[in-house]
């Protein structure tokens, strides 16, 4: 289990059969389990399973799925569907996600609980089909207007998408807000082999506020729009609020050798992989470096960081960008020592040993005799 | 221990099958799997390949770029993949139409006529695949010939049962033809 908080906690874990599914297959899946009876999207490279899934089987289970005639529309399809209560997904990649950013703000400020899949491709532009997660700024610094947070989880395995496929529907219940799964395109299209965990239902506050029909009741309305200042600075401070509890208590993260590491590696997604194999390499080695995982993307775990203390002498990044979660990583040390970034783009991914030899490249001193 | 395969060729020799029956061989066997497609472009003309780690162990990176087995199912794979095969790996080759002998000696090779063994001993020469996963698993220790029918049990046969024996005998002409002629 990885340290930090979260205010789902589940107990009672059953190993049940597995299965060999395709990450998207098993988000699609996962999406089901959870109670997703809605869905709109429309289909791109390298998201389309999730949406063919969806197509196929959520008729079985009397949900609906909708082909919608552009991302634009699939997100407002959302909007609408939370606006009324029920658990509803759209799942896409990069492009698709651009065109969602105006809908997403509105779905934000309406605080409706909508997941969202991002399956990055190289980008920007209509870029290019290989893995990226040159989508980190986007997800965790807006991308449509006006001051806002997604709560962001990056899984790096095909269990993980599944497990926090599931979690994904319950945060963004639990506090109101729209719920970002972020994932490389191979984390999409690889298969590996998962299980469906039985676990409890989390507590969960009523949806007393869903357009759900107002017999008996007053009637509630879904709107962002608010002329008078005074109020739109009233529903900034609570949104605000809100967003500063979802940072004290959601930031999840793993890590891995580090407590008497000298260095940290930091990455998420397959890139984190990909440096637990460069970190076991370089142990190998006699050099004192360990891997942070953040978990959360937003909040990104600072908590993470603190525990570290002034112990650390540097960090490297791993990253498929020109260098964007680095950013958050100097914020969280308030640029204490040294960050340094090691990274592809444009889908290509590193290799552990281009990671272990930038990481000597940028840390000398870590290696025995280094200078 | 830990195998990891690339398995490429032409799109339409199944090599995503390949690969697909491979993990899940491993996961049936309680080993830990991975399958990772090209995806995009490359499914759409020229060389389509998979990557296949099995192992005993955690699979921390799932991106194969230095093979331990190579399954060249055509020229292309052949030129594409061989440099990558760590020293003393396996590369498995189709020589139904990989004519071109593979320029490394610290290698071990087998050169499988696949598809005339496909047709000549199974009868169905489509599935060629099959023999050279037959062909591949006679060196391979991680899994067996049994896990491998196991797996093609559920993917294959669970909806078209009386493809089971058919694939179990090109499994065992591609294991047979290894062992027979000592390669």
């Amino acid at each position: 289990m990885a340290p930090g908080s979260s205010t789902i906690n589940r107990k009672r874990v059953v190993a049940l059969k597995k299965y060999l599914l395709k990450g998207n297959e098993a988000i699609a899946e996962a999406a089901i389990k959870a109670g997703c009876r809605l869905f709109f999207g429309y289909p791109i490279t390298p998201s389309t399973e999730i949406i063919e899934y969806m197509a196929k089987h959520l008729p079985a289970v009397d949900g609906s799925f909708v082909q919608a005639e552009s991302e634009v529309s699939a997100i407002n399809m959302c909007y609408g569907a939370a606006g009324a209560g029920v658990r509803v997904m759209t799942a896409s990649s990069s492009p698709g996600m651009s065109l969602m950013q105006e809908g997403l703000s509105y779905i934000a400020a309406n605080e409706l609980p909508v997941v969202l899949v991002n399956i990055v491709r190289a980008g920007p532009g209509l870029g290019g089909l290989g893995p990226s997660q040159a989508d980190y700024f986007q997800a965790t610094k807006g991308g449509g207007h006006g001051d806002y947070r997604l709560i962001v989880l990056a899984p790096n395995s095909v269990q993980e998408l599944v497990d926090l496929t599931r979690d994904a529907f319950d945060l963004a219940d639990m506090h109101r807000n729209p719920v970002l799964l972020i994932a490389d395109g191979i984390l999409g299209q690889m298969m590996e082999p998962v299980v469906f965990k039985e676990l409890e239902a989390p507590s969960l506050p009523d949806k007393t506020w869903a357009t759900t029909g107002a017999e008996g009741r007053p009637r509630n309305i879904i709107t962002s729009y608010a002329l008078q200042n005074e109020i739109g600075e009233a529903n900034c401070l609570r949104w605000e609020a809100k967003y500063k509890n979802i940072a004290a208590t959601e930031q999840r993260w793993e890590q891995y050798m580090i407590d008497d590491a000298d260095y940290v590696v930091v990455a998420y997604g397959t890139t984190a992989r990909i440096a637990k194999a460069a970190v076991q390499q370089a142990r190998q080695e006699g050099i004192k470096v360990g891997l942070l995982r953040p978990v959360t993307l937003w909040p990104f775990p600072v908590k993470a960081f603190a525990a570290l203390g002034g112990k650390v002498k540097g960090y490297l990044t791993v990253e498929l960008s020109a260098g964007q979660m680095i950013e958050d990583v100097r914020l969280a040390i308030n640029c204490a020592v040294p960050v340094h970034l090691c990274n592809r783009q444009g889908g290509m991914v590193p290799s552990p040993e281009e990671v272990l030899a930038r990481f000597k490249e940028v840390f000398p001193n870590s290696v025995e005799g280094g200078v | 221990m830990t195998e990891k395969i690339v398995i490429s060729g032409f799109g339409g020799q199944g090599v995503m099958f390949m690969g697909k029956i491979l993990a899940y061989a491993g996961m049936l066997a309680d080993k830990e799997v991975s399958w990772i497609p090209s995806y995009g472009p490359e499914m759409r003309g020229g060389t389509a390949n998979c990557s296949v780690t099995v192992s005993n162990q955690e699979i921390n990176c799932p991106v194969v770029t230095k093979p331990s087995i190579v399954v060249a199912m055509n020229t292309p794979s052949q030129e594409k993949f061989l440099s990558t095969l760590i020293p003393g790996g396996l590369l498995v080759v189709n020589s139904s139409i990989v004519k071109e002998e593979a320029n490394r000696t610290d290698v071990k090779v087998l050169r499988i006529p696949a598809q005339e063994l496909a047709a000549d001993k199974v009868g169905k020469a489509s599935l060629a695949n099959v023999v050279i996963l037959g062909a591949m698993l006679a060196k391979m220790d991680l899994l067996s010939i049994q896990d491998v029918v196991l797996a093609i049990k559920e993917v294959v046969a669970a909806k078209r049962p009386e493809m089971l024996a058919i694939n179990q005998q090109a499994l065992e002409v591609g294991m047979s033809y290894v062992k027979e002629n000592n390669l």
